[in-house]
């Protein structure tokens, strides 16, 4: 176990710098640089700019001096916001985008478990139609679509929440419902499912016919058991929470991570771009590797090698 | 006429059709979801193919008189000569969403043939030969899987916008090929666990013990067999992609004016919502129908192809 997990950090660094390679060169493998604006700088001022920056080195030395940089924990200066340097920019929008999926992967498990579960012991009864109509919903709206829908709702007509924004528990709710929307409906569908599959087990049966009462057979031997499975699928959840808040974050204007991205791609801000980049390949990773260490905690018959 | 049939079959001793395909039919005909999702499919199959003769007007078309007469507001659903009313500048949204169908259906066509294209050589070459070719191959989809992938598409949409490919068919080629390059991993996992159990079955033993060659092993024997979970994961990635596709369109990214997904067609109608939420709603609808019909038909063929894992994810 102890050289399994030593590998799967390791191999983290390998999938950071692949990642980083791609996006590095892929931007600079296309015409166009920071320094296009509207109004056209001088060659003089542009030659000055790109020797500051260290842009007029060849790409790979560029990339070089770009990992020892982050090897010191600098990610750069900013070439859009002057006066901040890129470790401030992501410094201020770190805790903004975790909050916001924190908050949201609570509520899909606190909503999406007990939905499955009701579901399920409701087979083919109305919590069962119930349930699963709601998942098919959500399934078919696209958050941006649901994010529209609760503005609309909530912040235009009943005007419980403001429109946007990141300033306090009031702003905080309707982005974090658009965000939790989907993993509610997955979480709910993978645990109706491995309730059902559960309910036919021989260990279920002998309980029931130990004459054990139906809730303690349900909370001792069937969710308990059923919950495993979906272990395995919040790997998937917890990425789509990841580049979700990307979209959330760009409807509700929240100031995380995700807003910068798209900036730094148009505007060729590399520093940022490769930052913001490199922080989601980085929360991918490590949330895919605690949910493998999670699912050989709860399940003792699995044993990693 | 059917007992004179039944009895007449009885008579010659005819056997019902069998084999996998057929026996997966039947099951799927039995399956409600599935046929619903059947049905959606091939309504939008058809929206696509034959829209624009359908369409009333060509999608780009400012009806600037109606739209005028209005006061240059949009027309709502049901005016005269605009059965679904029209946008803010007049163009016909029937006729728009209709283009739209075909932009979403050929997402569906397109990068699912990508995804096959890159994943079925690449998971089945892993599976094959093993080993050390297996290792650098599922170390690769490892980071292909590791990189965030709307942020991969971005990235890919934009950089690339100004090129060949990022001009051609409208900008969407492009969007088509960025999304089945970030999604191919699964399918290609996928291969290569089909491969690695079917190479030890006893067909395929005995194949290779009468000197059969590996290429036509791999085509004869692993490939049909292989394939039903292959259709199943290819049919359930379909929503992904018109879902990331509209995604893209909406922050405005990929399908290029005056041409409008679905997704663009949202955000366009984003700030009429107010007075004419038609022109955020029907697009929506359409959305919903097509990943809740892909969705479906995906369940039901799984269930069909693979009866021992009904109701399992």
């Amino acid at each position: 176990m102890k050289r399994y997990l030593v590998r799967r950090v390791l191999w983290i660094i390998p999938v950071l710098v692949a990642v980083s390679l791609i996006t590095f060169f892929l931007m600079h493998a296309v015409p166009g640089g920071p320094w296009d604006q509207e109004k056209k700088l001088s060659p003089e001022v542009i030659a000055r700019l790109n020797q500051i920056y260290g842009l007029d080195q060849p790409v790979y030395m560029q990339y070089l001096n770009w990992i020892g940089g982050i090897l010191q924990g600098n990610l750069g200066p900013s070439y859009v916001f002057k006066d901040r340097t890129v470790n401030d920019i992501i410094a201020g929008g770190i805790p903004v985008t975790i909050q916001l999926g924190i908050q949201a992967f609570i509520l899909a498990v606190l909503v999406g478990l007990p939905l499955g579960i009701v579901a399920a012991l409701g087979h083919n009864r109305w919590p069962d139609y119930v349930a699963t109509g709601l998942s098919v919903v959500w399934i078919a709206t696209p958050s941006f679509v649901l994010a529209i829908i609760l503005i609309i709702v909530f912040s235009v007509d009943l005007k419980w929440f403001p429109v946007a924004g990141w300033e306090g528990p009031q702003t905080w709710v309707l982005p974090t419902i658009a965000l939790a929307a989907f993993p509610i409906a997955v979480i709910a569908r993978y645990t109706r499912a491995s309730m059902l599959e559960v309910t036919r087990k021989d260990y279920v049966r002998t309980a029931q016919s130990k004459g054990i009462t139906g809730r303690a057979v349900v909370y001792r031997h069937m969710i308990r058991n059923a919950l495993i499975p979906v272990v395995t699928i919040m790997g998937p959840i917890l990425a789509f929470l990841v580049t979700g808040s990307f979209i959330v974050e760009h409807v509700f204007a929240v100031p995380g991570v995700g807003r910068y991205y798209l900036s730094a791609i148009t505007t060729r801000d590399y520093p940022l771009l490769m930052a913001t980049t490199l922080i989601y390949a980085f929360a991918v990773a490590v949330l895919n590797l605690v949910v493998d260490i999670l699912y050989a905690y709860i399940d003792p018959r699995i044993r990693y090698s | 006429m059917a007992t004179t049939q039944a009895v007449g079959r009885a008579a010659t001793g005819r056997r019902e059709r069998t084999g996998l395909w057929w026996d997966a039919w039947g099951r799927l005909r039995k399956n409600k979801l599935a046929l619903v999702g059947l049905v959606g499919v091939v309504i939008l199959m058809f929206a696509a193919i034959f829209g624009p003769m359908l369409a009333p007007y060509p999608y780009q078309d400012q009806d600037l008189q109606a739209i005028a007469n209005n006061g240059f507001r949009p027309l709502p659903i049901g005016s005269p000569g605009h059965i679904l009313g029209t946008d803010q500048l007049g163009r016909d949204m029937l006729s728009r969403l209709l283009d739209g169908a075909r932009i979403s259906m050929s997402v569906a066509l397109v990068v699912q043939f990508v995804v096959l294209f890159i994943g079925l050589p690449i998971g089945a070459a892993a599976g094959w030969f093993a080993g050390r070719v297996d290792t650098f191959l599922m170390r690769f989809t490892d980071v292909i899987y590791a990189f965030p992938d709307l942020l991969f598409l971005i990235l890919l949409s934009v950089t690339l916008r100004d090129t060949p490919l990022g001009q051609a068919y409208d900008g969407l080629l492009l969007v088509f090929v960025a999304i089945g390059l970030t999604s191919w991993v699964t399918v290609a996992r996928l291969v290569r666990g089909q491969m690695l159990s079917l190479k030890e079955t006893e067909f395929v033993e005995a194949a290779k013990a009468i000197g059969v060659s590996d290429r036509s092993i791999i085509s004869r024997h692993l490939l049909p067999n292989g394939s039903g979970p292959v259709i199943v994961a290819i049919t359930l990635g379909i929503p992904g992609a018109i879902l990331a596709e509209a995604t893209l369109a909406y922050i405005g990214i990929g399908v290029q004016p005056p041409r409008a997904s679905w997704g663009s067609l949202i955000a366009d109608g984003q700030k009429y919502i107010r007075s004419d939420p038609h022109l955020v709603l029907l697009p929506a609808i359409c959305i919903a129908v097509a990943l809740v019909s892909f969705t479906f038909l995906g369940d039901g063929l799984r269930d069909a192809l693979d009866p021992k894992l009904k109701g399992k994810q």
